[in-house]
C-alpha cells in the first residue's frame, strides 16, 4: 500500500565522519497531508530536508516519493520542491521570470507557461505581480512568490525550510494562517520544518519532533501536547512547570513524587502505570493545568506567595513561589480576566488534579514510561 | 555546506575543479614564480665569455662596492617611506570628510570626482605637473605676474616635485581603502566616545585610528609599493639627477645589456618592498589576505 | 567630528577649505593638460597665444593634429589590441580563480592564495624583468634544442600582453571573488530544485549575479592595460604602445598634439570610469 504515501523515509540515517546528523528516522507522510517536523536548530530537520531534496545523500536507508525510490535521482529530477529559508528568489529576475523558471527548463513552451505563470500568481493572490522586480515585494508577498515559484510544477511534495523565520512577529501569525489555507486549497502535501511550536501547532496535521537526530514522537497537534511521550517533547511543545524528582510511595491510584527540596507532588497512578520506587524523574504540569484558589481538582495544593505577574492579554501568568518548598512556578491567569489585580506579594492556594502530573523517568535516554 | 549535489558525481566534479585549477596554476607559476626563481639564478651567475656563465656573487658584492647603487637604494627607500607617510597624513583627513562629514549625494560625488583622475594614465598626470612646473610654466608665469619672482622660477628637477608627484600619483589607493573603512564605522560609536567625555583629539586617537587601522594598512602598503616601483614620475619630474632605483633596473637591463647586474638589483628591490610590507603588517597586526580583500 | 556633533563654525570652515584646496591640488594638473591643446603655440607652456583647434585637425607641419599624427594613432591601435587581449585573458582566468577560490576546497588553498595576491606587491617593473629573463631563457633553450627562433617569446607584443596579463588577473580576480563570496548559494540549489542542471544553473542564475563584477573587472582590466608603463617599458619591442609613444615625445620636448591626445583620453577613460561605477552600484542596490 506504499502509493498512498506521497513521501516515506525508511531508516534513513546521515553521518558527517564521526556526528550523526540524521539517526535511522522513518516516517510516512499521506496524501495531502501537512506535515511539520519540529526540533531545536542544530537537530537534525535541515540535514533531512535536504536529504528529501536531493542535496545531501543518506548514509544508510531508503527515501521514497509516491512509492518509488529516489536514492539516485539527482535534485533536478526529483519531484518535490522547495521553498528556501530565505527564499531564494533570483534576484536578477522578475516576479514571472522567477514563476516561469521551473517551467522553462522542462522546456514548456510559451503560451503554456505564460498560462500556468498567471493561473498560478492568480491562485496565490498576486495576480497582476508579474513584471514587478523581486526588491519592489513586501516580505508576505515574497513568500507566496516563492510558494508559487514550486507550485506551478505541480510537485508531489512540497518541502518547506523555515521559510516565516524571516518576517516580523505580525506577519508570521498572518502568514500561518495564510499557509494553513493554501495546504488545504490545492491539496499538495506539505512537508514543514520549523523550531517555532506555534507554527508546527497551529499549520499541521501531522507533527514530528525531532531531537539530536531522532524523532521522539509523532502525532497530531493536540496529540503532542496532551499526551507528550518523553520528557523531551513535554519540555519542549507548550510551557510547563518543571521540576525534578524521586519516585515515593505508590497507593492505588496515586503516586507520591518526592521533591529534593521537600515537598510533593502527586501523579495518577493510570497514566504512569510502570513508575517503581526510588527511579528518579522529570516532573511536569502545564501552567494553565494549576488552578487558582480552589476550582476544579485538590490532589495537589500548594499556598504561594506571587513574584511577578506577567500581564500579557490572553496569555497572561503570574510567577509564584511554593511558601513551604521555595519552589517557583509559573501559573496562568484565566482568560475571563478573574485574578487580573492580583499583585506581586499575595498569598493564592493552587490546586491541580493527579492526572495533570507528567513523570518521565530521568535516565540518559529519556525513555518514555507513560 | 559543501557544493550541492556533489555527491554521487565526485569524480566528475574533482575533475571539473582541476580543470578550473589549469588557468590560475599556468599563470602562478609561468608568470610568477619560475620568472622570479629564474631571476634569482640569473642574478647569481656571472657571465664568462659568450654562452658561459659561473656561479658567482659578484653582481650582489658591485652593488655593495659601488656607492652610487647604494645610496640610490636607500634614497628609494627613505624617499618612498617619506612619500607614503605624507599620502597618509593628506589623504586621511579627505577620506574622513568624504566618508564621516558628506551625507547622501554630496557624498559619492565627491568621492567620483576623487577617483577620476586616477582613471587617466600617470603619464598624462605627470604632464600636467610638467606643465605647471616647469620656467616656463603656469606657476612660474603666475609668480612673475603677481610680482613675487623677478624672472622665471624652475621648479622641476628636484626632489620636492618628485614627491608632489608621487604622493599625487598614490592619492587615490590610499583613499579609496580609508573612506571604504571609515564609512564602516558607526557613527554612534563616536557619538559615545563624546557622550563618555571625549573630545575631537581622543575619540580620533581611540577610536577611529584602531577602526581604520585595516584601511590605513592596505593604503600604505600599496603606497609604498607603487612609489618604490615608480619609474614615470621621478624619471619626469626629477630628471637626471632624480636617482630612482628602478631607473638602474633600466639601465643595467636596456642600456648597458647587463642582465645578471641589473636582476640583481631588481631583487635586491623585491626584497626591500617586501621587507618594508612585512615590517608595516607587523607593526600594524595585519595580514596580506584580509589587507586586500 | 561627524554632524551630529556641533563644532565650532571656524573649525568648520577651516577643514572645508582644506578639502577645497585638496580638489584644487588633485584637478590642477589634468585642467592644465586639458586647456593647453587649444593653445595656438608649438610648446605646452605659457605664454597663452590664442585659441586653436589644431592640435586636433591641423595637417600641415610642424602643426600636426592627433587626427593627423600616423605615429600616435598607430600607437593607440597598438594599446587598444594589448587592452583588449589582457581583458579576455585576465577576466577569463579571474572569473575561474574566483569560482576556485570561493567553491573548492582543496590542500594548499590559502598557500595558492597568497601567491595569488603577491603580483600585487611585486613592483611592475620587476615583473616586467622577471618575465622578460624567464621568456629569454625558454627561447635560447629552444634554441640550442632544436635551432628554432621563437619569435614570440622575445620583447614584442606578446611579452607585454602576458606581462601585464601577469598581475591584471590579481585585480580580476579580487572583483570577481568579492561579487561571488556575497552570492547565496541557495540560489543555485533553487534552480536544481526547480529543475535546472548544473549548467544550466550556472548560466541562468550564477553568471547573471555575477555580470556586474565581470562588467566592472573588464573595465578596470582594460584601462589598467591601457595606462601602464612600468611593466610595458621592459617588455616592448618595436611596436610602442601609446604610454611608451608618449613618454618618447615627452622626454624629446613635444607639441601640445600630446595634450589633444591626453584630453580625448581623459574622456575617454573618465566616461568608461563612471560607466563601471555605475553598473556595479546599479545591480548592488537590488
Amino acid at each position: 500500500m506504499a502509493d498512498q504515501f506521497d513521501l516515506e523515509c525508511r531508516d534513513v540515517v546521515k553521518k558527517f565522519d564521526a556526528f550523526t546528523a540524521v539517526d535511522s528516522v522513518s516516517l510516512t507522510i499521506p496524501k495531502g497531508s501537512f506535515f511539520s517536523i519540529l526540533g531545536p536548530s542544530g537537530c537534525g530537520k535541515t540535514t533531512l530536508l535536504r536529504m528529501l531534496a536531493g542535496f545531501q545523500t543518506p548514509t544508510s536507508g531508503d527515501i521514497l516519493i509516491k512509492g518509488s525510490s529516489v536514492l539516485g535521482v539527482p535534485p533536478n529530477r526529483r519531484p518535490v520542491n522547495m521553498v528556501f529559508q530565505h527564499l531564494a528568489l533570483f534576484p536578477m529576475m522578475n516576479v514571472s521570470e522567477n514563476v516561469a523558471y521551473g517551467l522553462k527548463r522542462r522546456g514548456a513552451d510559451r503560451a503554456t507557461i505564460e498560462k500556468k505563470v498567471s493561473d498560478t500568481l492568480a491562485r496565490v493572490g498576486l495576480p497582476d505581480s508579474g513584471p514587478k522586480q523581486i526588491s519592489q515585494l513586501s516580505g508576505g508577498q515574497k513568500q507566496r512568490i516563492a510558494i508559487a515559484r514550486c507550485l506551478v510544477l505541480e510537485p508531489a511534495v512540497l518541502l518547506l525550510d523555515e521559510p516565516l523565520g524571516a518576517l516580523d512577529l505580525k506577519l508570521r501569525e498572518h502568514m500561518k494562517v495564510e499557509l494553513k489555507q493554501l495546504q488545504h486549497e490545492i491539496g499538495t502535501t506539505f512537508v514543514y520544518i520549523t523550531h517555532d511550536q506555534s507554527e508546527a501547532l497551529v499549520m499541521s496535521d501531522q507533527v514530528a519532533v525531532m531531537n539530536a537526530g531522532r524523532f521522539e514522537q509523532v502525532g497530531a497537534p493536540q496529540d503532542l501536547y496532551y499526551n507528550p511521550h518523553t520528557a523531551f517533547v513535554a519540555g519542549f511543545v507548550g510551557e510547563s512547570n518543571r521540576w525534578k524528582g524521586t519516585v515515593g510511595m505508590t497507593h492505588d491510584d496515586h503516586i507520591v513524587i518526592n521533591l529534593p527540596t521537600g515537598g510533593a507532588v502527586l501523579a495518577s497512578r493510570k497514566t504512569h502505570p510502570t513508575l517503581a520506587e526510588g527511579q528518579p524523574v522529570d516532573v511536569f504540569v502545564r501552567p494553565e493545568a494549576i488552578a487558582i484558589d480552589g476550582q476544579g481538582e485538590t490532589d495537589n495544593a500548594i499556598a504561594a506567595k506571587v513574584d511577578n505577574v506577567l500581564f500579557n492579554g490572553a496569555a497572561s501568568s503570574v510567577q509564584v513561589r511554593d511558601k513551604a518548598t521555595g519552589h517557583e512556578m509559573t501559573v496562568a491567569l484565566p482568560q475571563t480576566g478573574a485574578f487580573a489585580n492580583l499583585k506581586s506579594g499575595d498569598l493564592v492556594n493552587l490546586t491541580w488534579g493527579a492526572e495533570q502530573t507528567r513523570c518521565f523517568v530521568a535516565a540518559e535516554n529519556q525513555e518514555a514510561t507513560a | 555546506m559543501t557544493n550541492p549535489a556533489s555527491s554521487g558525481t565526485g569524480g566528475a566534479v574533482r575533475f571539473g575543479a582541476l580543470l578550473l585549477a589549469m588557468p590560475l596554476l599556468l599563470w602562478l607559476f609561468l608568470l610568477v614564480i619560475l620568472p622570479h626563481v629564474d631571476l634569482l639564478l640569473v642574478s647569481l651567475r656571472e657571465r664568462i665569455s659568450y654562452g658561459k656563465y659561473e656561479f658567482s656573487l659578484i653582481n650582489y658584492t658591485e652593488f655593495f662596492v659601488e656607492p652610487l647603487y647604494w645610496n640610490t637604494y636607500i634614497r628609494t627607500a627613505v624617499m618612498s617611506i617619506m612619500a607614503t607617510a605624507l599620502t597618509l597624513l593628506i589623504g586621511f583627513p579627505v577620506s574622513y570628510y568624504i566618508a564621516k562629514v558628506m551625507r547622501g549625494k554630496g557624498k559619492n560625488v565627491l568621492f567620483l570626482l576623487c577617483l577620476i583622475p586616477f582613471w587617466v594614465s600617470e603619464l598624462v598626470r605627470t604632464f600636467g605637473w610638467m606643465i605647471l612646473l616647469r620656467e616656463s610654466g603656469v606657476i612660474s608665469n603666475f609668480l612673475q605676474w603677481a610680482g613675487i619672482a623677478d624672472g622665471p622660477v624652475e621648479m622641476l628637477y628636484n626632489d620636492a616635485t618628485i614627491m608632489v608627484g608621487l604622493v599625487y600619483t598614490s592619492m587615490l589607493f590610499m583613499v579609496v581603502p580609508l573612506v571604504s573603512v571609515l564609512d564602516s564605522l558607526d557613527d554612534s560609536l563616536i557619538e559615545a566616545g563624546y557622550d563618555l567625555g571625549g573630545n575631537a583629539f581622543t575619540v580620533t586617537r581611540d577610536i577611529v585610528i584602531p577602526h581604520a587601522m585595516p584601511g590605513i594598512a592596505s593604503g600604505c602598503i600599496v603606497v609604498f609599493m607603487l612609489t618604490l616601483g615608480n619609474y614615470l614620475t621621478p624619471n619626469l619630474l626629477g630628471g637626471k639627477d632624480s636617482l630612482w632605483f628602478t631607473e638602474q633596473i633600466y639601465t643595467q637591463f636596456i642600456t648597458r645589456f647587463n642582465w645578471e647586474s641589473g636582476s640583481a638589483f631588481g631583487f635586491l628591490l623585491l626584497v626591500l618592498s617586501s621587507m618594508i610590507v612585512w615590517i608595516g603588517l607587523k607593526l600594524s597586526r595585519q595580514t596580506l589576505s584580509e589587507t586586500v580583500s | 567630528m561627524i554632524p551630529s556633533i556641533p563644532q565650532p563654525r571656524f573649525y568648520k570652515g577651516l577643514y572645508a577649505g582644506y578639502i577645497a584646496l585638496f580638489f584644487i591640488y588633485l584637478s590642477a594638473p589634468l585642467i592644465v593638460v586639458g586647456v593647453f591643446a587649444f593653445n595656438d603655440s608649438l610648446f605646452p607652456s605659457m605664454p597663452w597665444e590664442g585659441g586653436t583647434l589644431k592640435w586636433f585637425f591641423g595637417s600641415d607641419g610642424p602643426y600636426i593634429g592627433i587626427f593627423n599624427d600616423g605615429k600616435l594613432l598607430e600607437s593607440v591601435g597598438v594599446s587598444a589590441f594589448v587592452a583588449f587581449w589582457v581583458t579576455l585573458l585576465s577576466v577569463t582566468v579571474g572569473t575561474c580563480n574566483a569560482f576556485l577560490f570561493e567553491r573548492a576546497q582543496f590542500p594548499g588553498k590559502n598557500l595558492l592564495y597568497v601567491v595569488a595576491l603577491s603580483p600585487l606587491v611585486i613592483p611592475g617593473v620587476i615583473l616586467g624583468i622577471s618575465i622578460l629573463v624567464f621568456s629569454n631563457a625558454i627561447a635560447n633553450g629552444i634554441e640550442e634544442a632544436i635551432g628554432w627562433d621563437i619569435d614570440f617569446l622575445r620583447p614584442g607584443l606578446f611579452l607585454v600582453i602576458i606581462g601585464q596579463f601577469a598581475f591584471i588577473t590579481t585585480i580580476t580576480t579580487l572583483v570577481i571573488s568579492a561579487r561571488l563570496r556575497k552570492f547565496d548559494i541557495s540560489l543555485e540549489e533553487a534552480a536544481l530544485n526547480l529543475g535546472a542542471t548544473r549548467q544550466a544553473a550556472l548560466w541562468t542564475v550564477t553568471i547573471p549575479f555575477l555580470k556586474p563584477a565581470l562588467i566592472g573587472a573588464g573595465i578596470v582590466a582594460f584601462l589598467m592595460s591601457f595606462e601602464n608603463f612600468n611593466t610595458t617599458l621592459m617588455l616592448v619591442g618595436s611596436d610602442a604602445p601609446l604610454t611608451i609613444a608618449m613618454f618618447d615625445r615627452l622626454k624629446q620636448g613635444s607639441t601640445p598634439v600630446l595634450n589633444a591626445l591626453s584630453l580625448l583620453l581623459m574622456v575617454v577613460s573618465g566616461g568608461l570610469a563612471l560607466l563601471s561605477v555605475f553598473v556595479q552600484r546599479d545591480r548592488n542596490s537590488t
